[in-house]
């Protein structure tokens, strides 16, 4: 797409089983053990869920912390390819992976999590369409496709000599590619605001501290803004086990836009608490009220002032924690809207999550990071130090 | 990548012209009228004295599992109990101040089941559409559409759908089905109203149970709370209650008027009437593209 394109797969410069490997490997197994125990003996096997509790840590973090943590591929997209910063390339292939394979999991996380997974297909006929639920399913099975697509051009690349059609097919994906970038955008403002309207249904079940009309809002800007600290944070996990070409610079450049996204979001975080009343919570001393501290404090005002100073923004080790903390941060937040913040109106025991449903979640994690070693190691996402010094 | 300035110009064409369309739209506030001829039923529970036979023909009628203690075994009651996947009624005990001739304290019976709300929230938020307001009132169940996300569950204000964890492939939201089978044929009643022997449960039209409800508070001064719970709660239910004890002493919780399903609505169909934000946001994100997008484009393509 452009002459920055300096991607390369990985094979051949490493092997594959490393060490972390092999560990990823032994958690995706256990997780996978933990998933057929839920085929056998039914979500309430391995989970904690109950009736007053029916949503868990599936439910918060990997599918609503996923689609949040997957938001880089369109903020990058957004930025190379719409306003036109194509300095930033390099970092939008493994943004576009990471959204693609974080999108692929949110779906087989929502295929464990539903109690029919063999009716998954069910939404695409039977429309409800004052369901909140059904608007997001529908743009995120359309957004996976969008995904998928986009991703064609770099599995051309590699493949396009060997499979004919996919070569021609990348040809003709040429000249409409905007219109998939465009519209990979649009679906996802849209479904990053409708999961924060999820929880709007029960108003009487969650805390005031999270409860406002404006958590669509909040969840969209929360999730643009923690597009490019997540692919800082890829990039110095990725570069731990490859050697990269050292992006810093660029990333640090990147983080820049951040300041301002996180900003934003956190300056109508606070205006929306302020306006509603609701900071009085903050000193009823419950769970809530510290989680919402620590969401605050750690996730946004702390990484903010660290990006704000040059010197902490440039520095390599600072602008991982930083960009750590936001990403951090951010699943904070949706594990308080979704979780922390419920409260049955007639609790049987206080929903903590069970061995299973963590070891399922950390298998998933484990499954992607592979899957995301595996497609880098055989197609052109990341750039090689090798490459670089050539160039 | 290539951005065909002719589609583009016509796409961004339409997206503006939906836009000024879709304004009107968005303005209308949320329009949902509940069922006008819906049924329900008038819990009196001055009348209830907490024998459970509603509990037993509900498990007949709905052919629910054995319980694990009879029905006639008063020890259930020694705990507070929510209605589940095996029993879509409960009744509980409460202490509430009312006291005998003795000073002894005298126990309140409440019953529990789905409310079958008029303007229900786990209705709205069903992703497919499995549960529907019936035109009778009844909040009906269809198993064969349902995915088990239970977001109906998250939804209800009153803690009602649950869940049959325990089967790995099949499970099904289990709640009252107010007999829907039953009260759709004339002169069918739901099973709980016609078992009670004290009639502590009027099944009727909604309208005039309101009525039959205002009636009882005038004819028997002092004898009731001023409210009929269930009148206005979470935008009114079909199931409606009269008491002799303060509703917030019974386990009745305090709820907005407001229908549940209000602001979630009302944002879904003002963001998507017509589609006229998404395809604004594309005609905005187009038009910066073909300028900003294409820039270095002829460097950049060799
Ligand atoms: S009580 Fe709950 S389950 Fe029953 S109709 Fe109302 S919202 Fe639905
Ligand atoms: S669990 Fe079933 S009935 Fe409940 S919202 Fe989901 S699909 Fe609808
Ligand atoms: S209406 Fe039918 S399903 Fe509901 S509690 Fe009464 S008997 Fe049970």
């Amino acid at each position: 797409m452009s002459h920055h394109n300096l991607a390369a797969p990985m094979q051949g410069r490493q092997r594959f089983w490393s060490p972390g490997a092999l560990v990823l490997a032994a958690m995706a197994l256990v997780g996978l053990a933990f998933v057929v125990a839920r085929y056998g003996g039914g979500l309430g096997a391995v989970t904690n869920l109950s009736q007053a509790n029916p949503w868990g840590l599936w439910i918060g973090v990997d599918v609503a912390s996923g689609v949040a943590l997957a938001a880089g591929g369109f903020t990058t997209a957004a930025l190379a390819h719409i306003f036109g910063r194509h300095a930033y390339e390099p970092v939008t292939r493994p943004a576009l992976l990471t959204a693609l394979l974080g999108y692929v999991f949110v779906t087989l996380a929502l295929l464990v999590d539903i109690g029919r997974s063999w009716a998954i297909w069910k939404p695409m006929f039977f429309w409800n369409p004052n369901s909140v639920l059904f608007e997001v399913a529908m743009c995120v099975m359309v957004y996976s496709a969008v995904l998928h697509i986009e991703f064609i051009p770099i599995v051309a690349e590699r493949l396009g000599g060997v499979i004919k059609p996919l070569q021609w097919l990348n040809h003709r994906l040429d000249k409409v590619m905007w219109f998939f970038i465009i519209l990979g955008v649009v679906l996802s403002c849209m479904h990053q605001s409708g999961l924060g309207s999820l929880m709007l249904i029960a108003p009487t079940k969650v805390h005031p501290l999270w409860y406002t009309p404006l958590l669509p809002l909040l969840f969209l800007l929360s999730a643009i803004a923690v597009g490019f600290p997540m692919v800082v944070v890829e990039h110095f996990i990725a570069g731990k086990s490859f050697a990269l070409a050292d992006e810093s610079p660029l990333l640090s450049r990147l983080v820049r836009i951040t300041i301002l996204l996180l900003g934003l979001y956190g300056a109508v975080k606070l205006g929306d608490l302020g306006a509603r009343g609701a900071w009085a919570y903050l000193g009823e001393g419950s769970t809530q009220a510290r989680a919402f501290i620590v969401e605050m404090l750690f996730g946004v005002l702390i990484p903010w002032v660290m990006l704000l100073v040059p010197n902490l923004r440039q520095r390599r080790t600072t602008l991982f924690i930083a960009s750590f903390l936001i990403v951090a941060g951010v699943v904070l937040n949706r594990i308080n809207v979704f979780l922390v913040s419920f409260r049955p109106p007639f609790p049987e025991q206080s929903y903590f999550p069970s061995l299973g449903e963590m070891a399922i979640t950390l298998g998933f994690i484990a499954a992607l990071m592979l899957a995301y070693r595996f497609t880098v190691y055989f197609l052109p996402v990341l750039t090689p130090a090798d490459k670089e010094a050539a160039s | 990548m290539k951005l065909d300035r002719r589609n583009f110009l016509r796409l961004a064409g339409a997206a503006g012209a939906t836009a000024v369309v879709g304004r009107g739209a968005e303005a209308q506030a949320r329009q949902y009228q509940p069922p006008p001829q819906a049924l329900g039923c008038l819990v009196d529970l001055s009348l209830c004295i907490g024998c459970r036979k509603c509990e037993q023909a509900c498990n007949e009628v709905n052919q629910l599992p054995a319980p694990e203690r009879p029905f006639d075994d008063p020890t259930v009651l020694e705990r507070k109990r929510r209605p589940d996947d095996k029993a879509f009624t409960v009744i509980n005990r409460h202490y509430a101040g009312r006291r005998d001739d003795k000073n002894q304290p005298l126990p309140t019976f409440v019953k529990t089941q789905c409310m079958h709300c008029q303007d229900p929230a786990c209705v709205s938020a069903c992703i497919v559409g499995a549960l529907t307001k019936k035109p009778n009132g009844a909040v009906h169940y269809d198993e064969g559409k349902c995915i088990g996300c239970r977001y109906c569950m998250v939804a209800c204000p009153f803690q009602i759908p649950a869940y049959e964890y325990s089967d790995p492939l099949t499970p099904r939201v289990r709640k009252c089905t107010f007999c829907f089978e039953r009260i759709s044929q004339t002169g069918g009643k739901p099973g709980c109203a016609l078992a009670c022997p004290v009639e502590a449960i009027t099944f009727g039209r909604r309208q005039d149970l309101l009525g039959l409800a205002r009636k009882r508070m005038e004819d028997n001064p002092g004898r009731y709370e001023p409210h009929i719970y269930g009148e206005r709660e979470a935008g009114g239910t079909s199931w409606l209650y009269l008491s002799s004890q303060p509703f917030a002493r019974l386990g009745f919780q305090t709820l907005p008027d407001q229908p549940m399903p209000h602001l979630t609505e009302t944002i879904q169909h003002g963001v998507f009437a017509y589609l006229w934000a998404p395809l604004t946001l594309f005609g905005i994100l187009g038009g910066v593209m073909a300028l900003l997008g294409r820039r270095n484009d002829k460097e950049e393509r060799p």
